[in-house]
């Protein structure tokens, strides 16, 4: 319906280049594994290991060619993005063990205590 | 904070002009600003000023004939000002000819290329048929000049190609002018009224916005339309002639210090009857138009449908100045009353008329902002804020001054077009 | 006048064909058909899995080049908290790009509202975006025919050929579309068409840990979101205005707008 447009104009968006994985999410990590996959352990599918690596490592593009190295976004304000602990008892959030921003060593990058390929609380530095 | 990151954040269009408050989705701003509320105001004002000169030549009421003659020639200088607004609004106005390109048949703004160029060559048209004689008359006195000058000669050029060949000025071929004359305004005027309609129909027929959709729109719209464009012309008519006895009495202009000027006493100013007679087809379709508008606003607060909410908010407490004291009150019941109470004098009529332009556009202001001033969460609000010193083009085109340009732009034209067809001929050089 | 009429007309009849003719490629209609025309793409998204991360957005516009900076988006989360004295809060600060790091409310304007956590009864996140509708009124508005329904299901604006009057901004009754900042022509969410082309998912889809958005052929019966849409009870935005959105909802609130 009200579809007279310029043909031409699906391929041109059909042609832009993808910026994220190019092998699907199920296979990211053992995209990403094949040459990481020694240094990098996920412990369990439960915990981070439903995050896709790009969330945290960035677009993958043409890795290894182009970019060398990926930018990794070691802030804190990622992983307050699920870390941040909201009262929603009905919402999934709630299996998300949470803090508070405020009070919660502020300041200071969470990863220089917790290890985010290892998250569990046990293993902590 | 908030503020902080603003400061720094990429413009989006719209954001310069709009705050925001409570729940709105985050792509929603006020992207339909001021020249939307002017596109709307000067179509209305074209469709009027031809509305009222139709009177004259459709329907014979000789007395209107030379406010008649103005309108038709105002609302040739309106017709390329109501390009403007949406030249200045889009955001690629360089492709603004794609709607005459591939114009989408389905969009109500489609027929904007149609309607436009149809209505523009009817009143074309018609201003021909009826200067025809003038040109011709003209052509031929500046053709038996012996020495002319360059402006002389440009203008026997001008007047030359004006007349297109059609030399004959015999009663018979007048008479055919006549009747010519009348089938084109016979024709403008629904097209005059489709030409607001449309522009009534783009709003009434966006059902994601509460405040627009109803089928009423397009009517109000044209009733609204035909009360500026006659409230225009009375009042432009009323200026103009008290300009001409000015420059009679100084004998400034060309025309004035010809030895067989008009004088004051002849000039004699508006015509009264004129005036009372066009003010009274303004007070008809006043009534039309407010009687719409309440009709509207009566269906919303009896039947209370999910937007009432909000709507009631906006209408009776955030924007209730804006529509209940200056919409209705200023621009409509105060000029109504004024021409009403016995006694109506031109004076009286001209300071209602220019209440009623303000009337009209605070009710395209009402419609365009007011539709925007609620977002579609009906959980939040935005306002308006009119940019007045531009500090960018997008500021300065969808601001006071971009506004101020368009509302400028008839009078230069008409100015000029005056020069070639004058509004206020001699009995004996006007067709009819 | 006639005269003059007739050659305007010719002018603009000869420069209007003259543009449309050039800018067409043509079309192999056996390529057409191989590119397989059955698929019509529909999306759902999982409001009980959402957790408001934001991991969607970001991946979103970092996708499309859409600036971070901005505040225009493709996509959005937005939080919905009903309070135990009967009160409701809505927001979506920056459309959820930076996640929810706050617990309290931003009602914009730099004010922010306190919920007491005892107060607060129930809360969750709805992630939305365009419904690729099937009767799209923004593709119905558009007086160029910029915006159209591709025969995938997936509405897509030509920004080569939109003049930028935002008369589909004002259509849409989800508030999906936008002008974009840099290009100055009409934008949305466009399913990430370029990544469909390839055999990919949306960058939304992949960036999202919870599973809570999801795309599938509609037209394959076989297709494990077109099996929840037909067995599981899900819902769509706003049907009263008749669009037909193709973007359902599981777990989908009353009060959601």
């Amino acid at each position: 319906m009200y579809s007279y447009h310029r043909k031409s104009n699906e391929t041109e968006w059909a042609n832009q280049p993808a910026k994220y994985g190019t092998t699907g999410r199920e296979k990211l990590h053992e995209f990403c594994a094949e040459c990481h996959g020694d240094v990098v352990k996920i412990r369990t599918e439960k915990l981070h290991g439903t995050i896709p690596c790009e969330n945290c490592h960035g677009p993958v593009l043409n890795h290894p060619e182009k970019p060398e190295k990926l930018d990794i976004d070691r802030s804190r304000e990622l992983c307050l993005r699920c870390h941040t602990s909201l009262p929603y008892t009905t919402s999934e959030r709630k299996r998300i063990p949470g803090i508070d921003p405020k009070t919660h060593n502020t300041g200071t990058p969470c990863v220089s205590c917790h290890n985010p390929h290892n998250p569990s609380l046990e293993g902590m530095k | 904070m908030v503020g902080q990151i603003a400061q720094h954040a990429m413009e989006v269009h719209g954001e310069a002009w709009t705050i925001k408050e409570l729940f709105t989705l985050p792509n929603e701003e006020i992207y339909w600003s001021i020249q939307i509320v002017m596109y709307p105001f000067m179509t209305g004002l074209v469709a009027g000023a031809f509305v009222l000169s139709s009177l004259y030549h459709v329907f014979g009421i000789e007395k209107l004939k030379e406010i008649a003659r103005f309108s038709l020639v105002f609302s040739f200088a309106l017709l390329p000002v109501a390009m403007m607004p949406l030249l200045l609004h889009l955001q690629q106005p360089f492709r603004g000819i794609h709607v005459m390109m591939t114009p989408h048949f389905t969009s109500a703004i489609a027929a904007f290329g149609f309607v436009f160029s149809t209505y523009g060559c009817i009143v074309a048209t018609e201003l021909w048929l009826v200067y025809r004689k003038y040109f011709v008359q003209t052509a031929l006195e500046l053709k038996a000049l012996k020495n002319p000058g360059t402006i002389d000669s440009f203008r026997r050029l001008l007047f030359t190609v004006l007349t297109l060949g059609a030399w004959d000025i015999s009663d018979e071929a007048v008479e055919k002018d006549h009747k010519a004359c009348k089938i084109m305004a016979g024709i403008g005027i629904p097209v005059a009224c489709f030409l607001h309609g449309y522009a009534g129909f783009i709003f009434g027929s966006v059902k994601a916005n509460a405040l627009w959709m109803t089928p009423l729109m397009p009517v109000i719209f044209i009733c609204s339309a035909v009360v500026s464009g006659v409230a225009l012309c009375i009042l432009c008519y009323v200026v103009v002639q008290e300009i001409r006895k000015f420059m009679a009495r100084r004998k400034i202009a060309r025309w004035a210090k010809d030895s067989n000027a008009p004088t004051v006493e002849q000039l004699e100013g508006a015509k009264h009857e004129e005036v009372m007679i066009a003010s009274n087809y303004l007070m008809y379709f006043m009534i039309a138009a407010l009687t719409l508008e309440i009709l509207d606003l009566i269906f919303r607060g009896y039947t209370q449908v999910k937007s009432w909410d909000i709507l009631r908010e906006v209408i009776m407490e955030r924007d209730f100045t804006k529509i209940f004291v200056m919409q209705y009150g200023l621009g409509n019941i105060l000029p109504f009353l004024i021409m009403v109470l016995p006694g109506r004098t031109v004076r009286r009529t001209t300071i209602a008329t220019i209440l009623v332009l303000f009337g009209v556009f605070m009710m395209r202001y009402n419609v365009v902002i007011g539709g925007q001033a609620f977002s579609l969460s009906f959980a939040g609000f935005m306002d308006y804020e009119l940019p007045i010193l531009p500090h960018n083009l997008e500021t300065y085109k969808e601001g006071l001054f971009g506004a101020l340009t368009v509302a400028a732009t008839p009078f230069v034209l008409f100015y000029f077009i005056n020069k070639v067809m004058p509004a206020f001929l001699k009995e004996e050089e006007s067709t009819h | 006048m006639e005269r003059r009429d007739f050659l305007k007309q010719c002018i603009m009849v000869i420069a209007g064909a003259s543009v449309p003719l050039s800018a067409l490629t043509l079309v192999d209609p056996k390529k057409v058909l191989a590119a397989n025309p059955s698929i019509q793409w529909a999306f759902l998204v999982d409001t009980t899995r959402c957790v408001g991360c934001g991991f969607c957005v970001k991946a979103c516009k970092t996708e499309n080049d859409i600036p971070f900076d901005a505040n225009v988006t493709r996509t959005w989360v937005e939080r919905y908290v009903y309070t135990k004295d009967d009160r409701r809060y809505v927001d979506s600060p920056k459309g959820a790009l930076n996640g929810y790091t706050d617990a309290r409310i931003d009602l914009g304007k730099g004010e922010f509202k306190e919920i007491d956590k005892d107060n607060v009864g129930k809360a969750f996140f709805v992630p939305k975006l365009c419904n690729h509708c099937a009767s799209p009124a923004c593709t119905q508005v558009c007086p160029v025919g910029a915006t159209y329904k591709a025969d995938n299901g997936v509405v897509l604006v030509d920004r080569k050929w939109c003049i930028g009057c935002g008369y589909c901004i004002m259509a849409c009754p989800y508030a999906a579309r936008f002008f974009h900042p840099v290009l100055k022509v009409a934008d949305k969410c466009t399913f990430c068409f370029h990544r469909l082309s390839k055999g990919l998912d949306s960058a939304c889809v992949n960036a999202c840990p919870f599973g809570a958005r999801k795309m599938g052929n509609i037209h394959d019966k076989n297709d494990p979101i077109t099996q929840i849409i037909m067995n599981e009870r899900v819902g769509v935005l706003k049907d009263e205005f008749g669009t037909k959105p193709q973007a359902f909802y599981i777990g989908l609130a009353q009060e959601v707008r």
